[in-house]
C-alpha cells in the first residue's frame, strides 16, 4: 500500500482562549487528492498552515513526509487563499513565480537560468505565460490565482497544498484547474481546501471534513455521518446539487 | 548657481543632499513596501533620547545616538513580531518618551544650549567632511546588503508567509531592515534633519512604486526622484534664502501632489491600503 505522506496524531490548536481544532487524527496516503471542507471558521485554512509549519499545535503531532513540517517546506507547493495580498507591489508574474525557486538548492540565494526555464514552463503551463513581465496589478484575479499556482509548482513539490483556488477562476478556468490537478496528481499528492462540492465526485479521491473535529471519508463522497455529526455540507445543500456528491443513503 | 559651487560649504551641501537622496531612495523603498513607515519615524523621534543622553553623559555622539536608536528599534521590531495588534500603541509611546527623555537630559545638560531644531530640519549648509565618509560608508555598505539579500528581501516583502515556506530567514531580515533604517535615520538626521529623513524616505518610493516593475527599478526610481528633489530643493534655498531641508521636503510635497493628480485613481487605492493593511507588518 502507498506510503502515508501526511500523519497527524491527537492534534490540538487554539487561537488565544478560541479552541480552533481538537483530537485531530489524520493520515494522508502518497497519491491521494484530498478535498477539505467544513463551513467557514471551522479550522480549513487554520489545519492547513499547522501541516505547512506556519502555525505550530498546542498539542499533538505532525508528520509530513516522515518529518517535522517546517524541516520538509520546501518539496511543498502552496497556494495561498488571499491572492490580493499586496497587490500594489512592483514586482512582474515572472519574479513571483521565481519566489517559488527560491532557496530550493541549498546554499544559494539567487536564481539560476535554469530556475527562470522552469517558472516560464509553470507559467505557461497555466495559460500564463505571455505575463511573464507583466506586474502583479495588472493582472485579473482569475490571471493572478494561475500565477499563484505556477509558483507552487515550479519547485516540483510532492504535495500540492491549495486554500480555494477556484475562488477567483470562471467556470472555464475552473473545469481547466480541476483537469491540470488531475494530471498532477498522477505524481504529487493534493489538498484542496475548497467549497465547490458539486467537483467532488470527479476529481478527489477523499474528503476531510473539518468543524474543529475533523473527519476524513477514504472516497470521494459525503457521508450521513458527515452531515449528522459535523454539520459540513452546509454550503452543499445551498448549492443544490446534492446528486452528484452524496452516495446512497 | 553654478558660481556658487566655489563655495566648499554649498560643495559639501550638494553632496550630502545627494548621498542622502540615494541611501534614502534604498531604505525607503524597502520602508515603503514593508509599511514599516510609522515604525520608521518612532525610532527617527527616540533618535532625541540618544541626542541627550550623549550630551549629557558627555559620550560621543554618534555612539549615543545610534546606540539609543538601535535599542528602541529593536524594542519596537520585538513588540510588532510578538503583539502587532498593539505596536501602533507601542511605537507611539517610545516615539514620544524618546523625544522628552532628550528634551529633559538637554535642560540638565550644564553649560550647554542644543539647537532642536537643527536636528529636525538638519544643517545640510554645515555639513563636516567627515560626516560624508560616514555617509559614504553606510551607503556602500547598504547596496552590498541589499543586493546580496535581494531576492529575500523581495520574498519577504510581497509574501512574508510564502518567503517562510521557502525558508528564507524572515525575522532577521526584517530585524536587519529595521536596524539598517536607524542607522541610516541617525546618520543623515545630523545632516539633513530627521524631518527630512522621513521626506526622503516615504515620498519618492511612494511616487515610485507606481511606475516601477521591481523593487529594483522602485529603488533607483526613488533615489532619482530625491536627487531631483534635493537639487531643486537647494536651489530655492540659495535663491530664496529659505531652510534648506524646508524647501527640499516642500518640493517633494509638491512632486508628491502632483503625482497624486497624474492618477486620480491613487487615492482610491491609497485610502484602500491605509484602511486595509494600515498597521505595520512584519
Amino acid at each position: 500500500m502507498a506510503d502515508t505522506v501526511i500523519d497527524i496524531q491527537d492534534l490540538w490548536f487554539s487561537f488565544g482562549d478560541q479552541l480552533v481544532l481538537k483530537e485531530v487524527n489524520l493520515k494522508v496516503r502518497s497519491g491521494d487528492f484530498v478535498a477539505v471542507i467544513g463551513p467557514n471558521g471551522g479550522g480549513k485554512t487554520t489545519l492547513l498552515k499547522l501541516m505547512l509549519g506556519l502555525l505550530t499545535p498546542n498539542r499533538g503531532r505532525i508528520r509530513v513526509l516522515g518529518k517535522a513540517p517546517r524541516s520538509v517546506t520546501q518539496r511543498i507547493g502552496y497556494v495561498p487563499q488571499d491572492i490580493h495580498i499586496n497587490k500594489t507591489f512592483p514586482i512582474s508574474a515572472m519574479d513571483v513565480v521565481l519566489m517559488g525557486a527560491l532557496r530550493i538548492h541549498p546554499g544559494r540565494i539567487r536564481q539560476s537560468c535554469e530556475d527562470r526555464v522552469a517558472a516560464q514552463q509553470a507559467l505557461d503551463r497555466m495559460q500564463v505565460g505571455k505575463y511573464n513581465g507583466t506586474r502583479i496589478g495588472k493582472l485579473s484575479g482569475g490571471q493572478l490565482q494561475r500565477v499563484l499556482i505556477a509558483r507552487a509548482l515550479v519547485s516540483t513539490p510532492d504535495i500540492l497544498f491549495l486554500d480555494e483556488p477556484t475562488a477567483h477562476l470562471d467556470s472555464q478556468g475552473q473545469s481547466d484547474l480541476y483537469e491540470l490537478l488531475r494530471q498532477l496528481n498522477e505524481s504529487i499528492t493534493i489538498l484542496m481546501v475548497s467549497h465547490d462540492l458539486t467537483m467532488l465526485s470527479s476529481y478527489v479521491k477523499s474528503v476531510a471534513c473539518v468543524n474543529q473535529v475533523v473527519h476524513f471519508h477514504d472516497e470521494a463522497e459525503i457521508t450521513n455521518e458527515m452531515v449528522d455529526m459535523y454539520h459540513c455540507p452546509v454550503e452543499l445543500l445551498a448549492h443544490g446539487i446534492p446528486h452528484r456528491v452524496l452516495g446512497k443513503h | 548657481m553654478l558660481e556658487s559651487l566655489q563655495f566648499e560649504f554649498l560643495r559639501n551641501a550638494l553632496l550630502a543632499g545627494l548621498m542622502a537622496s540615494v541611501i534614502c531612495g534604498c531604505i525607503g523603498t524597502l520602508i515603503v513596501v514593508n509599511r514599516i513607515v510609522f515604525l520608521s519615524g518612532g525610532i527617527a523621534h527616540a533618535a532625541f533620547g540618544g541626542i541627550g543622553i550623549a550630551f549629557f553623559f558627555g559620550i560621543p555622539f554618534l555612539a549615543g545616538t545610534m546606540g539609543f536608536s538601535l535599542l528602541a528599534a529593536l524594542v519596537m521590531t520585538a513588540v510588532t513580531l510578538r503583539a502587532k495588534h498593539r505596536a501602533d500603541t507601542i511605537i507611539g509611546v517610545l516615539w514620544a518618551l524618546g523625544m522628552a527623555i532628550g528634551v529633559i537630559l538637554l535642560d540638565l545638560t550644564p553649560g550647554y544650549t542644543v539647537d532642536l531644531m537643527s536636528y529636525l530640519f538638519g544643517s545640510i549648509l554645515a555639513v563636516p567632511p567627515s560626516s560624508l565618509w560616514q555617509m559614504l560608508a553606510l551607503g556602500c555598505v547598504m547596496i552590498v546588503v541589499v543586493r546580496y539579500f535581494h531576492y529575500d528581501l523581495m520574498a519577504m516583502s510581497y509574501d512574508e508567509e510564502f518567503a517562510r515556506l521557502r525558508g528564507v530567514p524572515v525575522r532577521f531580515l526584517y530585524f536587519l531592515l529595521v536596524s539598517m533604517t536607524a542607522i541610516s535615520i541617525v546618520l543623515l538626521m545630523r545632516v539633513v534633519g530627521l524631518i527630512l529623513v522621513i521626506a526622503l524616505l516615504t515620498i519618492a518610493p511612494f511616487i515610485a512604486e507606481r511606475y516601477s516593475k521591481s523593487l529594483y527599478q522602485m529603488m533607483l526610481g526613488s533615489g532619482a526622484l530625491n536627487i531631483l528633489f534635493t537639487l531643486l530643493g537647494l536651489w530655492l534655498s540659495y535663491r530664496f534664502n529659505l531652510t534648506s531641508g524646508a524647501s527640499i521636503i516642500l518640493v517633494a510635497g509638491f512632486f508628491f501632489f502632483i503625482s497624486l493628480l497624474f492618477e486620480k485613481r491613487a487615492w482610491v487605492r491609497y485610502c484602500l491600503r491605509v484602511t486595509d493593511h494600515g498597521e505595520d507588518r512584519p
